[in-house]
């Protein structure tokens, strides 16, 4: 009967996955992601390419929010400037996309180190606000600075070529499938690492005492800017994704309401966890397929509910977020520890 | 010198009625440290609130706006007690989010029930065109202003005079200190809540008055970050002020410059703001170093 896990050697002890379980749980995870494609239908590849961009931009928020705790509001902003830079990197210069997809990387963290810097200064809600703020600017910029953007008209981006294949032709969902789960992939083993290296402690520690961080020798100004550089490569990175996936740009996509969603992505599915950051990116990109499927497959039998799907889509969306802060604030991560540890001392398990 | 009076004017009506909005979100913040993301919702739902039983149910208004208000104060109480007292001395990001969660659960039951068809208010806030040296202003926008200000009034006596309004702020200053004084801290949150809904049910009617009942009532909830900000977050006459100010800027940009600058200028003020001077300009002042 065991009670917990110990481990005997450091070398067991720093192991990413602990327990044999846990190796066998992942191996049937990668094996799923690497079958899953060739099996599903066109729609059910959109899905998972929307859950692997949501999960990379969940990871990026969360190394913020969750671990850094900085709270921002500007998500939507960052995931702009990410889709933008690519999109028009593409567009105007012609960059091929293996190109734009890192530079629009790096342009994202430096805008986020700028909008970083206000941090020193204010903390908490007031950060909040300012991050508001942030996402008011870029996007007033994106509709009025139309020299560049384009406004308010849609940014078509060209095909995206690899070693001359259009990975924008025929079964596009299939081909890019593979690029997004690399760079989902990508994030989640940076993240995962980020957190056992001393830049990752360091965030750590400005979140739990800024101030006691600050005494053991963390500077604040640098790491906390680092940490909205590190967040915004991510979102970045989703950002630009997006803008060769979906072939079009617009600023409609990256609004306040789109911060809010990725916020709910991490809350929902645990702040400061890895593994709550891609539960939650599932969970809240799959809510409003599942609520539209189910009201369809109702509209027979109550009428009129086609209608509404968009009012219960939005109101299940707000109560979800209530519910789980009021009842498990922790998120799904914490969820499922809980339901592991209930069965690894079944039946006794007080 | 003509349009300049004009626009001044509209800036100040408009102003008038992100105050009333403010004021709510004030109030709120002043007792129990939320910072209410739903507050333009609570707008909406009390517009809708109002034209239900004026329009619909057919009430004489001063029934009808009275029957809101009722309402409002009740759900205020409503939302205080099941979503925002589980969270008391929960992380800032957890509130900020349930915040955020009702506005987008109020929004929802909103259009569900009454659909996101804009549709006029019923006009029992006279709306005729009056002249003020030689610009023009519509009565409803000036009623705004009045009401504004008789509210600030009114908050005012009350915060200073009512053992309810003392209880608050001594709330608002030390809960710990307060609890041991005697004062109920939950009654104290249920009332603040209770008011904010109140006041944005009379901000609801007003704006709902000048744009007409539809979804885009809520929209002036995050408009609002910046008055509150500048006029500062604990402050009822910064709210007032800041309402002014940011109504005039917008009025002013608008105006001369065009270009849709109007619609950043008050965030660019926000962020100059919170660098300078965080706390606003009639705010309490803390000062934390990092």
């Amino acid at each position: 009967m065991e009670s917990g896990i110990y481990h005997t050697t450091y070398e067991a002890d720093m192991a990413l996955r602990r327990t044999p379980i846990q190796k066998v749980r992942l191996a049937a995870v990668i094996a799923f992601l690497l079958i899953f494609p060739f099996f599903a239908n066109s729609y059910y590849l959109t899905l998972a390419n929307q859950i692997g961009i949501a999960v990379v931009g969940a990871l990026g928020l969360n190394i913020l929010v969750g671990y850094t705790g900085q709270i921002s509001l500007g998500q939507g902003g960052f995931l702009a400037v990410g889709a933008y830079t690519a999109g028009l990197l593409a567009t105007r210069l012609g960059v091929p996309f293996w190109l734009t997809i890192p530079i629009a990387c790096v342009v994202t963290a430096a805008v986020g180190g700028v909008f970083g810097v206000p941090s020193l200064r204010l903390k908490g809600l007031y950060l909040a606000i300012a991050t508001l703020a942030a996402q008011e600017i870029i996007q007033w910029l994106i509709v009025h600075w139309d020299a560049v953007t384009g406004g308010v008209e849609a940014l078509v981006v060209p095909h995206a070529t690899l070693f001359g294949f259009n990975l924008n032709a025929g079964n596009s969902d299939f081909h890019w499938y593979w690029i997004i789960l690399a760079a989902a992939a990508f994030t989640t083993i940076f993240t995962v690492n980020l957190f056992r290296s001393r830049v990752g402690r360091a965030f750590v520690a400005i979140r739990d005492q800024d101030i006691a961080a600050e005494v053991m020798g963390v500077n604040l100004f640098t790491y906390k800017v680092l940490a909205f550089a590190v967040s915004s490569f991510f979102v970045g990175l989703a950002g630009a994704l997006t803008a060769h996936y979906r072939l079009i740009v617009t600023w409609e996509r990256f609004t306040i309401e789109t911060s809010i969603t990725y916020l709910a992505m991490i809350i929902i599915g645990g702040l400061g966890s890895v593994s709550g950051s891609i539960y939650g990116a599932i969970f809240i990109t799959l809510l409003p397929a599942l609520l539209n499927s189910l009201g369809r497959s109702l509209s027979g039998v109550v009428p009129g509910i086609a209608g509404l799907i968009p009012m219960i889509q939005q109101g299940v969306f707000g109560l979800v977020i209530i519910l789980f802060l009021v009842l498990e604030p922790e998120g799904l991560a914490k969820l499922w520890r809980d339901v592991k540890d209930y069965f690894r001392l079944w039946p006794f398990s007080y | 010198m003509n349009l300049f009076l004009q626009l001044t004017i509209s800036g100040m009506t408009n102003g008038a009625v992100y105050a009333l909005v403010a004021l709510g979100f004030v109030l709120i913040y002043k007792s129990s440290d939320v910072i209410n993301f739903a507050q333009g919702e609570l707008l909406l739902v009390g517009a809708y609130l109002a034209f239900f039983f004026v329009a619909q149910l057919g009430l004489a208004w001063p029934i009808g706006v009275l029957l809101a208000l009722l309402v409002a104060a009740g759900l205020g109480i409503l939302i205080e007690r099941l979503v925002l007292e589980p969270l008391i001395g929960e992380p800032i990001i957890s509130v900020i989010m349930v915040t955020i969660g009702l506005s987008s659960l109020l929004r929802a039951i909103v259009n569900g029930i009454w659909t996101p068809r804009p549709r006029l208010f019923p006009s029992f806030i006279p709306s005729t065109d009056v002249h003020i040296l030689g610009a023009v202003v519509s009565a409803d926008r000036l009623w705004a202003i009045a009401l504004s200000f008789a509210l600030l009034a009114l908050f005012t006596l009350f915060f200073r005079r009512s053992s309810e309004g003392i209880a608050m702020r001594a709330v608002a200053d030390d809960q710990q200190a307060a609890l041991s004084m005697g004062i109920s801290v939950k009654r104290v949150f249920a009332i603040a809540w209770s008011i904010a809904a109140v006041t944005a049910t009379v901000g609801g009617i007003m704006l709902a008055n000048i744009i007409g009942v539809s979804g885009d009532i809520s929209r002036i909830g995050l408009r609002v970050f910046p008055v509150v900000i500048l006029g500062g977050l604990d402050s009822i006459p910064g709210a007032i002020i800041g309402g002014m100010v940011i109504g005039l800027l917008e009025a002013w940009t608008g105006g001369y410059v065009g270009q849709g600058l109007n619609q950043v200028l008050p965030f660019v003020v926000l962020v100059l703001i919170l660098m300078v001077r965080p706390y606003g300009l009639f705010g309490q002042e803390i000062i934390e170093r990092v």
